[in-house]
């Protein structure tokens, strides 16, 4: 969060890219996408381009890493070279840990892992275009593709931002707010109940301020949620 | 690359098959399975690419940035080529840092665009010994369905091809242009299914084939780059027969790459 800037990003309640403060870019979802993973998940939000697969459950390697009493989800997020403006190097680096790592996590809580002793889930998430809220772009493609697996799970998470720019609480930040606002609050819930799985805050928020950005991030999840169903909806020829 | 995990009935069936002249997708031994090309969807890439061939899909990234040039060559722009084999592609990929199968196909793939001069490495120099551009090239495997190299270097071409020099961006000149392409190469990978010799074959063909022969084509039918991997052999007249096979058999990728190009 770079936080200062003379930069308006926000205008008479009319973002930049001519969005309101509480609205999400636009999402597109499809589920089964690949061939050869057991399941798959393509995902547009704004131009974030996101592809996820899932394998298993299957055999824990490497061995040492196996639960007797259930199974572990091995997540893995990763950028490709060319989705961002500067050339990335390829591979995991220290944020691509973390985000993996935080993601497997969340998933583990809704996953019915203790039906699977000592075996992984593999989740594998590939960002082919990145323009900011990749990771909740990533989660919320990476659930869809769990789904599309056939993997047994209490509920699907989806994954959005809220944050601030200009002094304003806004919904899903996009690639200059993102660069030049004051804070950012990527969230995950279970639906269902309404727990949250995944939280991480940087920037700059009064308490109230916070409040507001879960309610809108909660609003924008709930939202997703439904483009999510409709997803597998189609995929699996369910209502239109 | 392979999948390790083919029954023997299924090797038994293949390699029969194969004698016979017939493939297990009811394609001719030297028959590539439908190959669709489409550029330009990554708005963060000079050029991009995502091409099918039968159920292999990979997406290619070009990425054009202002670096120092070899002291071996002050006056030429680099080239690098990556290839990500990505675990959702296949579940025999491991995450991780590059293994050797992912290093050879990024150099095979290198070679097959280097050594034909696809892109005029000269033009690509800024300041004599000071700064030229360096070609980054990005392949990403997302489902990996057998004959990775001729789909990577069809790709990696397609890309090139869709490619627009960042002039403005850098600050080299106030207009951007695209990449210049002086020639086409064209990979026909081979692979040994008992004693005959297949042309881009399947993983499950992967899995029970012994050698692999890569040979890469300009448009004027010259050689420009081979590999045989894996642990067979090839007899010499198989090998010589596979050079032929390739330069009659690469059509079908050229004309689809040609499509492209509008």
């Amino acid at each position: 969060m770079a936080g200062q800037t003379d930069m308006e990003l926000i205008k008479n309640g009319i973002r930049m890219d001519g969005r309101k403060p509480d609205e999400l870019r636009e999402i597109k979802i499809v589920a089964g996408v690949l061939d050869n993973a057991d399941g798959s998940c393509y995902l547009e939000w704004g131009n974030n381009k996101v592809y996820a697969g899932v394998f298993g459950p299957m055999e824990c390697h490497p061995r040492h890493k196996q639960k007797a009493d259930r199974a572990i989800v091995q997540a893995r997020y990763t950028m490709a070279p060319f989705s961002v403006n500067d050339r990335k190097r390829p591979g995991l680096d220290r944020r691509s840990t973390e985000i993996s790592y935080i993601v497997s996590q969340a998933f583990e809580k809704v996953v019915m892992v203790e039906q699977f002793p000592k075996a992984s889930i593999r989740v594998d998430m590939q960002v082919v275009e990145a323009h900011a809220g990749t990771r909740c772009a990533a989660m919320t493609a990476a659930s869809v593709a769990l789904a599309d697996a056939g993997i047994p799970m209490r509920d699907m998470i989806p994954s959005c931002a809220a944050g601030k720019v200009n002094g304003v609480v806004v919904l899903d930040l996009n690639k200059e707010e993102d660069n030049y606002g004051q804070a950012d609050l990527p969230l995950a819930i279970i639906p269902s109940t309404g727990e949250v799985v995944l939280l991480q805050l940087d920037g700059h928020l009064t308490p109230d301020e916070f409040e507001l950005a879960m309610d809108l991030a909660t609003r924008g999840c709930m939202e997703l949620y439904e483009k999510m169903r409709h997803a597998l909806e189609n995929s699996y020829g369910g209502k239109k | 690359m392979s999948n390790d995990s083919v029954s023997n009935l299924m090797k038994g069936h293949m390699e029969s098959l194969a004698k016979e002249g017939k493939r297990a997708d009811g394609r001719g031994i030297n028959e590539f399975r439908k190959v669709t090309i489409e550029t330009g969807m990554i708005n963060t890439a000079e050029g991009s690419s995502m091409v099918h061939l039968g159920k292999t899909k990979v997406l290619c990234g070009i990425k054009m940035l202002i670096g120092t040039p070899y002291g071996d060559s002050p006056g030429s722009g680099t080239m690098t080529t990556s290839t990500e084999l990505a675990p959702l592609a296949d579940q025999s990929f491991d995450p991780g840092p590059p293994r050797e199968k992912s290093i050879e196909l990024s150099r095979v793939v290198d070679r097959g665009i280097r050594e034909s001069r696809m892109i005029d490495f000269d033009g690509l120099c800024i300041k004599h010994g000071e700064k030229v551009w360096m070609v980054y090239i990005d392949l990403h495997i997302l489902d990996n369905n057998g004959n990775l190299f001729d789909c990577c270097t069809l790709a990696a071409a397609a890309a090139l091809s869709n490619t627009t020099i960042p002039n403005v961006q850098h600050g080299v000149a106030d207009k951007d242009v695209k990449l210049p392409i002086n020639c086409w190469p064209i990979s026909c990978t081979f692979g040994k299914l008992g004693d005959t010799v297949i042309l881009d074959a399947t993983s499950d063909e992967e899995g029970v084939m012994t050698a692999r022969f890569t040979v890469a084509h300009d448009e004027n039918g010259n050689l420009r780059a081979a590999q045989k991997g894996m642990n067979g052999a090839f007899t010499d007249a198989e090998i010589r027969e596979a050079v032929k096979t390739a330069r009659a058999s690469d059509n079908v990728l050229r004309e689809a790459l040609k499509g492209i190009q509008g």
